[in-house]
């Protein structure tokens, strides 16, 4: 079964390729239902390989499947191959789970757009890249895919490239990705230098045998791969083409910029922890850099008033949650936190979507209000994601987010406690968006609100699955009793956590024996008594920003004006997004492009045009002087023949 | 001296002599099928070539001289036996409908192909000088009369005469050098050439070095290397477009097969003498081609200048002539038949009676017109340009590798200079399919089954390679153990 592994990412091309091809000859409903179907049966066969994975002891599960050898000249050599083990099968799930039920989705909210065919090809193309990424065995198969989903996610930003919103948007978004994958690229580069290889086992199991914690060069390679991770992942300081990515359709939106490819970043740290676990400093700049992002952005959510931009806020700050799990060894957490919020940060982008496709196309929350009764299945299910990343129990991210902060309360109490501080702001402004769109009054245009109705059932029942598994997704995790927290136990092999002695290393048991630093944070002493009460806390910090946010957008609507006008500044500041656009803008972007300008005018225009023409005129003119060379006479041909042997029988005589 | 009787061995000579037999039934069955119904014909030769292939197949991997050593079959001959073949097979594919629309559908043409491709065969397996010389003899002499096949056509007459006329002039300096070889060292015989060499005390004898530069002429002129390649526009233009392609894919491998044969094995002790001279010849090659494809109105003219580069492109293997640098000239040629048997075949379809649609600007418009023929000719002109993911990228990218790894980094940077400006003037043909208005009416294509199988196996063999080169890679590796 798990030979099949390398049909998982196939299937999605197939979609590309009928629909790419010979998509105009097809009508809407077929390409719909291709599109669907294809990702369908990759969902489909990562659970028979889920199953069949399971059906192993956890020390065997990890599988390597090598295609065929991709390159191979002189010393280095990659395979097309691909990985099963746990982890890796955790994100095949998710991502074809979820991509399906955003294609399903899709059919209905791209329903009127011109450009449906060529919607489905990029995202079932999307899809493709982001398989690979998760399935392959090594990290330039891994960079494929990596670079994949970056283009997949351009063309879907700029999907409407028409408007120019969009169009700049994407192009952002593209070049601040650049960024990260330069580092992401020079750490590849590095790791080959280094072990000679990018296969994933050859690298963690040399890296497990050669080298000490604290090594410089594994701490320059885990440093170069997290600037990949902050530019894919959307982290400080490059999380800024995120927001501006929503002007793409709000199922991209969705997929791509919330609950699959900005989580690239999570997963190659988790995938590298070997590497990571061995560079203390590399981890502490992850944790610091994770935390930071998560209040930083969670308090920029808490002024803007575009439902989008709250979520795309909101999605920085929870993978800012990610990688604070990461930094502080408890890798587990982290893909916790990662599925969990897949599901209902998708939920709510889909939720989001189904309002503005209620609305017209309105995203401005101050216009909206009192759209319960309007739109019941939408609000339910909005409502329990809401709860779910709020961290009320027994919701999914309840659990997941709890397992992060205790991780990091264990490590350090100032992570901690901005952590939970961030957790505090997340409660406030989700439910202030719950407040300003589904109650109180109602601040709809009267136009818009004699069209206010329900999504049809291809949008809504994709919400009520995810909101199923938003509700009860973190019960495969249950923390505090022995043997409860499956998924824990399941990806021990990949992420440690235990200590098991083995005699045979395989790729799998590595990480048991390398976790030294992440066991200790995690099996380290617990105190039962301690980790209930810091539940309780974590529920009670919640609390208080549902009740801060009840308070401020029902029983007292003036109060968050007042609040702005007592705080003028600090309140501009942040509805201003701390001006890190302009800062980077007057910072990097206005000197590059002055400087560009001025290297265009001079150096390229005069110098290099020059230089190219010149060398175009000059290839030019011999061309045409051969060409006239060619007389046609079968005698000068014959005399060239003759020089050339005259020529060559002097070389060979008098050299 | 005594007259041994050499011992016959019929089976090495299996795929030869199945497709002697194959085209002598061709001549004679031909004779008795009605003008114009020529076809059995062809399916004859074709099954011909099916079974030649397979006999070319039992005949892998185990290498053994016949004949008293006039032929050597192993792995090498082998491979290259089976490139001719299939560039014969798709050669005769693209000719079927061709012939017909042109009025000369008559069964002498294949039997010629096949004549050629018995010769070319000869050349690959042969480890005599002379049994070099007898093959490429019958495969010019096929050759000749093939390019003057429209006979009622001036062109085709032009080209059949210049290609006889310089033809016969290169292969007096070949068997002139052959002479010298044999006075120098007493034999023929290519091993018996290497032991000689390895043995002797003073390779600087007049005579064998002016019998190196003779065959280095010879066969120079047969691949169309510079200063030996005038000839090749003319008889490219003026050839029929079926011949031109299967002369540009087939001759070029065969005269390949021998020239690495005796070079890189038979004279390899002489190779410091020889490989500054290959060096420049094949820069001149790569960058003469290059340069004259630019100016070129013709798409027939272009691909001729095209494949004059791309002799220089594998001269730079031969340069190398290390184990990977031999092995990829055969992955080279391999790749090249594809992509240079599919763009000729592109020509022939959108080609009309009389060398109508032959200028590139004729092309205006067509991947609006007929999308289907215009991406073929895209992929293709792709991959002669070495652009991934095409066959064309990864056997440059063999090549130079080998190149820079035998030290010949600048060899290696004009290559790859080269094949910069060649994305010029290949690019231009698909700008102008994609970006001009037709100049004028398109005045239909034909898609003949054949045709449409021909450009299916050319197209899959280039992508194929381009995306697995793995597999061809190892085969080319195979075929290079053993040798001698």
């Amino acid at each position: 079964m798990l030979d099949y592994v390398w049909l998982v990412p196939i299937f999605p091309v197939i979609g590309v390729l009928i629909n790419g091809l010979l998509g105009h000859k097809l009508s809407k409903r077929l390409v719909g239902f291709v599109a669907c179907s294809v990702i369908f049966f990759s969902f489909a066969l990562s659970v028979l390989l889920f199953l069949s994975l399971l059906k192993l002891p956890p020390e065997a599960r990890s599988f390597e499947k090598i295609v065929y050898t991709w390159i191979a000249t002189g010393d280095f050599k990659t395979n097309i191959g691909f990985l099963v083990d746990p982890l890796s099968i955790v994100m095949m799930l998710v991502v074809s789970g979820v991509s399906f039920l955003i294609h399903v989705y899709s059919v209905g909210y791209m329903h009127d757009d011109e450009g449906f065919r060529r919607y489905f090809t990029y995202l079932n193309l999307f899809v493709f890249s982001m398989l690979v990424l998760v399935c392959s065995n090594n990290f330039l198969l891994m960079f494929v895919g990596w670079e994949g989903v970056g283009l997949c996610s351009y063309l879907l930003i700029g999907f409407w490239y028409q408007r120019k919103e969009p169009a700049d948007a994407g192009k952002k978004a593209f070049v601040v990705n650049r960024i990260g994958d330069y580092g992401f690229l020079l750490g590849m580069m590095l790791i080959f230098v280094t072990f000679g290889t990018l296969n994933f086992y050859d690298v963690f199991q040399s890296a497990h045998h050669n080298f000490h914690v604290g090594n410089l060069t594994i701490t320059a390679i885990t440093l170069l791969l997290f600037v990949g991770a902050t530019g894919k992942s959307a982290q400080i300081p490059l999380y800024t083409w995120l927001p501006d990515a929503m002007e793409g359709p709000t199922p991209v939106s969705a997929l791509i910029h919330a609950a699959t490819m900005v989580t690239a970043g999570v997963y190659m740290v988790v995938r590298c922890n070997v590497l990571f676990t061995l560079a203390p400093i590399s981890l502490t700049v992850v944790a610091i850099v994770g935390v930071v992002t998560a209040v930083f952005t969670a308090s920029i959510a808490l002024t803007a008033n575009d439902i989008k931009r709250v979520l795309a806020y909101s999605t920085i700050s929870q993978l800012g949650y990610m990688f604070l799990a990461c930094g502080v060894g408890a890798y587990a957490a982290g893909i916790f936190h990662l599925m969990t919020h897949a599901f209902f940060k998708a939920l709510l982008f889909l939720g989001a979507g189904s309002v503005m496709h209620a609305m017209s196309g309105e995203l401005d929350m101050r216009k909206m209000g009192a759209l319960k009764s309007h739109m019941p299945r939408t609000y339910w299910t909005f409502l329990i994601a809401t709860l779910a990343i709020a961290g009320i129990f027994p919701f999914a991210g309840f659990f997941s987010k709890d397992e992060i902060l205790w991780n990091a309360f264990q490590q350090n109490t100032i992570l901690w406690a901005l952590g939970a501080g961030a957790a505090l702001m997340t409660a406030f402004y989700m439910f202030r968006v719950v407040f300003m769109t589904f109650h109180g009054e109602s601040r709809v245009d009267e136009e818009v609100k004699e069209h206010l109705h329900e999504s049809p059932p291809v949008m809504t029942n994709p919400l009520i699955i995810l909101a199923i598994l938003s509700a009860v997704g973190g019960f495969v995790g249950i923390p505090i009793i022995k043997g409860a927290n499956f998924f824990h136990d399941f990806l021990a092999p990949v992420t440690g956590g235990h200590a098991v002695e083995s005699a045979k290393i395989t790729l799998t048991n590595l990480a048991y024996a390398s976790g030294g630093h992440a066991s200790a944070a995690e099996a380290g002493h617990h105190s039962i008594g301690l980790e209930v009460l810091m539940m309780i806390v974590s529920l009670a910090i919640a609390g208080i920003g549902i009740g801060l946010a009840y308070y401020m957008y029902i029983k007292n609507p003036s109060a968050p004006k007042k609040l702005a006008q007592r705080f003028t500044l600090l309140y501009q500041l942040i509805f201003n997004r701390y001006f890190v656009d302009e800062i980077y803008d007057f910072l990097f972007v206005n000197p590059i492009k002055r400087g560009s300008t001025l290297l265009w005018q001079i150096f390229d225009a005069k110098f290099i045009d020059g230089m190219i023409n010149g060398a175009g005129q000059i290839v030019k003119w011999s061309s045409v002087g051969l060409k006239r060379v060619q007389t046609g006479y079968v005698q000068n041909y014959a005399l060239s023949i003759l020089i050339g042997v005259g020529a060559i029988i002097v070389y060979f005589l008098y050299m | 001296m005594d007259l041994a009787i050499p011992s016959i061995d019929i089976a090495s000579l299996g795929p030869e002599l199945i497709l002697s037999i194959a085209a002598i039934l061709v001549l004679m069955v031909s004779v008795f099928l009605p003008k114009e119904r020529k076809d059995p014909a062809c399916y004859l030769s074709l099954l011909g070539i099916l079974f030649a292939l397979a006999s070319s197949v039992t005949l892998w991997g185990k290498p053994k001289y016949a004949f008293n050593n006039m032929i050597y079959v192993d792995n090498f001959g082998l491979f290259f036996n089976m490139v001719v073949l299939i560039t014969a097979g798709i050669a005769i594919l693209m000719s079927i409908n061709y012939l017909k629309e042109e009025g000369m559908s008559h069964g002498e043409f294949f039997a010629l192909i096949l004549f050629a491709t018995v010769g070319m065969m000869f050349m690959a397996i042969g480890s005599n000088l002379i049994t070099i010389f007898l093959g490429l003899e019958t495969m010019s002499i096929s050759i000749y009369v093939l390019a003057g096949f429209l006979r009622e056509r001036d062109r085709s007459n032009e080209s059949a005469l210049k290609y006889l006329l310089l033809g016969a002039f290169s292969s007096a300096f070949l068997l002139y050098g052959i002479a010298f070889i044999y006075g120098a060292t007493g034999t023929t015989d290519l091993k018996g050439i290497s032991v000689f060499l390895s043995e002797a005390t003073y390779l600087n004898d007049p005579m064998l070095l002016a019998g190196t530069g003779l065959l280095l002429v010879g066969f120079g002129f047969k691949i169309a290397a510079v200063p030996f390649h005038m000839w090749t526009p003319d008889v490219y233009e003026g050839a029929p477009t079926s011949v031109t392609a299967f002369m540009s894919v087939g001759v070029k491998a065969a005269a390949f097969a021998a020239f690495v044969r005796v070079f890189s094995y038979s004279l390899w002790n002489l190779q410091p003498d020889w490989v500054l001279l290959m060096w420049i010849l094949a820069v001149l090659t790569m960058t003469l081609g290059n340069i004259a494809a630019i100016a070129q109105t013709n798409i027939k003219r272009m691909l001729a200048y095209s494949s004059i580069a791309h002799a220089g492109y594998i001269m730079v293997g031969m340069v190398a002539s290390s184990e990977l640098g031999i092995s990829s000239i055969l992955f080279y040629m391999l790749a090249y038949a594809f992509m240079n048997l599919g763009a000729f075949g592109v020509i022939i379809v959108f080609e009309r009676k009389g060398e109508k649609n032959l200028d590139i600007e004729d092309y205006s418009g067509m991947g609006f017109k007929y999308p289907a023929l215009a991406l073929l000719m895209s992929i293709f002109l792709f991959s002669l340009a070495g652009i991934p993911p095409t066959a064309g990228f990864v056997g440059k990218f063999y090549i130079f590798g080998a190149a820079v790894k035998e030290g010949y980094i600048w060899l290696a940077i004009i290559g790859v200079m080269n094949s910069l400006v060649s994305v010029y003037y290949y690019l231009r043909v698909t700008v102008v399919m994609y970006m001009n208005e037709p100049v004028k009416e398109f005045t239909g294509i034909t898609w003949s089954p054949s045709m449409v199988i021909a450009l299916i196996i050319a197209v899959i063999g280039t992508l194929l390679i381009g995306i697995l080169p793995s597999p061809y890679l190892d085969l080319a590796k195979q075929s290079i153990l053993l040798m001698m």
